[in-house]
């Protein structure tokens, strides 16, 4: 089962086969532990430097059972390591260091470690480092079933035939997770073909999911939150508070990474970003199932929702089973649908055509928001509307005829929009702004274009750079522009089922796609929990075409979902971008 | 054997001479090798702590020279810790602590992987000047870390000779 050549996981005689990856920049406390690990009958790789071993890591996913790390390294952090593995391989990490102070382990805990040695290192101390991997199958083996537990319920909602994609996807997801359940059942590693995301299915946050997360711990206030008090508001059965709280950790070191590292500069979003611990997971992720940021998608330009050829693309490289595997969370009728993609009648999306320079003729799909409603949901079952609130950060937008000033990918996107209302189309209704978007939100993180398809909500904002949109009719908004995209993003956001009814879906005719992925990109102030999901008001009265509104790219879709099963941990990364409210 | 000395005896021996079996202890001083000898030696004088022997544990058929190779793999590697240290130190109105106290963590790790308690000791001294500022401080707590350092080589230089000749006359015997 190797593809990479490497043995595969012990299976009867576990611990012993337990593969290990040690990272220490000593080369004698390297030695040592090689000679202890082997002692304990475990197969052992020793990596001098960090980079190296995060290149091993991704290059043989599924390749190590456990990883241990030095906290002091040269090229790199320790945590930060850390940090990357939880995020993109889900692997247990243990921390080691000649420094037991107790903040420093408290900041291994914090960062994911699931153990802190001191060294010098007993050997009995490694003997029993099998117990992390064990307890991680467990939970996943959980997660699982709590995962069929959402999904049942959500497809149970979903009943029309518009929603047969959304059935067949769940239906897929279903069994690919059954499968899971069985192979991890059996303690085995995660061979499970190429799928390697769906070795490590974890609870699959769906948007709903996250919302009701979010919303807890907006209540409780993001300082005083703790897994138990934010698993109590949400009242999910069958949630655990192990769920909560890695959850929680990870949204935790988003939140910070989003606060540090706002790099995001190049047109596709997420991809390029070298910098940015995304950039990494991002790039693997593009290696991955369906997270698809690939720089390929790049070329689509900003404008990631160049319809239907953008949603090949971007469906594409995802379109092996991780694509067809998108959750339907969104319940189909939820009368607070922001976001309307003009169901009945699907526009073409104009948005296809949609250059980079084209006039806002996104926004005018907006007008199709107006119908926010559940005829969105019947027609796009994958469109559940996010709650997302959005408050109006800048000045008004000011529209041009080109997007000439529309975000440019890598601008990150402060939108707050509020959606308290539905609000139609901007043409007939108040900018989106007000519109609330019920359906939990699936973000994928996707597409490429959308890098993360998450609003970008930074501080500093403003998305509205991005377009400038004028917003004559829509006195609150935000960023038009970012509005769209928001809108977009955010109909993405619901509805990921198909990516082919996404791809005719709302337009939210955010022609700067880009922007999108990178404005997309949900960033958490603390305490502050905005989706920027280009649903900002679309209220581009003159720019706005309805029919651009029904296409969505894909991308749009992909990028929100927050669905970790057909994703790697990598995935995560982009969940957390993705992440909204 | 200095029979003044304590600290020289070696393990069966000391416990004889604290009412232990005597024909044992005699018969642990004739076969047992003097390095080990030296070895106690070392433990009780604090020159090495109990990660040596966690060492010894480890070598086998595998590794049957597995203490030794480990203790000239941090003898090697200690040079490159030592000349960062005192490039750091160098600049002497403006040094970075900082960085020197993570070349100093380093170099302390590293020492601990050989149990080599006095020489850690004084890393720690020296971490200490090192968040008090004092460069001075830092100067001579790394002279003395250096003569820590430099006198446990050659201690273990001579033991694994020992060893080896015991070795040799075990297997002769």
């Amino acid at each position: 089962m190797m593809e990479n050549g490497f043995s595969s996981p012990r299976n009867d005689s576990f611990p012993a086969g337990l593969r290990v990856l040690v990272v220490d920049d000593d080369p004698t406390w390297l030695k040592i532990l090689e000679k202890m690990l082997k002692k304990c009958s475990y197969e052992v790789t020793t990596c001098g430097l960090a980079r190296d071993a995060l290149n091993l890591l991704r290059e043989r996913k599924g390749g190590y059972d456990i990883v241990i790390s030095d906290v002091y390294m040269p090229d790199m952090d320790g945590f930060k390591l850390l940090e990357h593995v939880g995020l993109e391989m889900d692997l247990p990490v243990i921390m080691m260091s000649v420094d037991g102070e107790t903040s420093r382990v408290m900041k291994g805990v914090q960062h994911g470690a699931c153990d802190y040695l001191l060294k010098p290192i007993r050997m009995k101390e490694l003997r029993n480092i099998w117990q992390h991997v064990f307890r991680k199958k467990i939970h996943e083996v959980r997660d699982i079933e709590i995962l069929e537990g959402i999904e049942s319920f959500q497809m149970t909602r979903n009943g029309s035939d518009q929603y047969e994609d959304g059935h067949f996807l769940c239906g897929e997801d279903l069994t690919s997770i059954k499968k899971r359940k069985d192979i991890e059942s059996k303690h085995d590693e995660k061979d499970i073909g190429d799928n390697t995301s769906t070795k490590k299915a974890r609870v699959v946050w769906s948007v709903e999911l996250h919302q009701k997360f979010v919303k807890a711990v907006n209540q409780i206030g993001f300082d005083k939150v703790g897994p138990k008090k934010i698993l109590d508001l949400m009242n999910v059965p069958l949630l655990t508070r192990e769920n909560v709280a890695s959850h929680l950790q990870k949204y935790r070191l988003y939140l910070s990474r989003l606060q540090k590292g706002n790099d995001f500069n190049n047109p596709v979003g997420m991809i390029k970003q070298s910098d940015s611990p995304l950039s990494d997971s991002v790039g693997s992720f593009g290696s991955q199932n369906s997270i698809n940021l690939q720089p390929t998608d790049v070329s689509n330009g900003c404008y990631g929702f160049s319809g239907s050829s953008l949603v090949l693309h971007n469906v594409d490289p995802r379109s092996h089973d991780g694509d067809k595997k998108i959750l339907v969370t969104t319940p189909v009728a939820e009368p607070k649908r922001g976001l309307t993609v003009d169901a009945p009648n699907p526009r073409k999306p104009r948005i296809s055509q949609m250059e980079c320079g084209h006039p806002l003729a996104p926004p005018r799909s907006e007008v199709n928001f107006a119908t926010f409603d559940s005829s969105l949901t019947t027609k796009y079952p994958w469109c559940g509307i996010p709650e997302i609130r959005l408050k109006q950060e800048h000045n008004p937008l000011h529209f041009n005829d080109g997007f000439s000033h529309l975000p440019m990918p890598g601008q990150k996107q402060l939108t707050r929009a509020d959606y308290r209302q539905p609000a139609p189309a901007i043409s007939s209704a108040p900018s989106l702004t007000e519109r609330e978007i019920g359906c939990p939100v699936k973000i994928k993180p996707s597409r490429n274009d959308y890098g993360s398809n998450a609003s970008h909500v930074s501080s500093t904002a403003s998305a509205v750079d991005s377009i400038p949109l004028q917003t004559k009719t829509n006195s609150t908004n935000h960023q038009v522009s970012s509005t769209s995209s928001m809108e977009n993003q955010g109909l993405n956001m619901n509805c990921l089922t198909d990516v082919e009814s996404s791809r005719k879906n709302i337009n939210l005719g955010m022609p700067p796609l880009a922007t999108l992925d990178e404005g997309l990109q949900v960033c958490f102030v603390p305490g502050d929990y905005y989706m920027n999901l280009g649903l900002q008001n679309i209220e581009f009265p003159e720019y706005f075409d309805p029919s651009l509104l029904t296409d969505v790219p894909i991308h749009l879709n992909d990028g929100l979902r927050f669905d970790y099963e057909f994703y790697d941990p990598t995935e995560y990364s982009l969940i957390d971008q993705s992440l909204f409210i | 054997m200095e029979m003044r000395n304590e600290s020289t005896y070696s393990a069966p021996l000391l416990g004889w001479l604290k009412g232990g079996d005597v024909t044992a202890a005699w018969r642990d001083i004739g076969e047992g090798s003097i390095g080990d000898c030296r070895k106690s030696s070392f433990m009780r004088r604090g020159y090495l702590d109990d990660q040596f022997i966690q060492l010894e544990h480890l070598q086998d058929e595998a590794n049957p020279n597995f203490v030794e190779e480990v203790v000239r793999l941090f003898y090697s590697d200690s040079v490159r810790l030592i000349q960062n240290i005192e490039l750091a130190m160098i600049n002497k109105p403006n040094v970075d602590f900082g960085k020197l106290d993570a070349y100093m963590h380093q170099f302390k790790g590293s020492s601990s992987s050989i149990g080599a308690m006095k020489v850690m000791k004084e890393c720690s001294k020296f971490r200490e000047y090192c968040y008090a500022g004092n460069i001075e401080g830092c100067i001579k707590t790394f002279q003395l870390l250096k003569q820590e350092h430099a006198t446990l080589r050659r201690k273990l230089e001579t033991y694994f000779q020992l060893v080896k000749q015991a070795g040799v006359v075990a297997e002769s015997a």
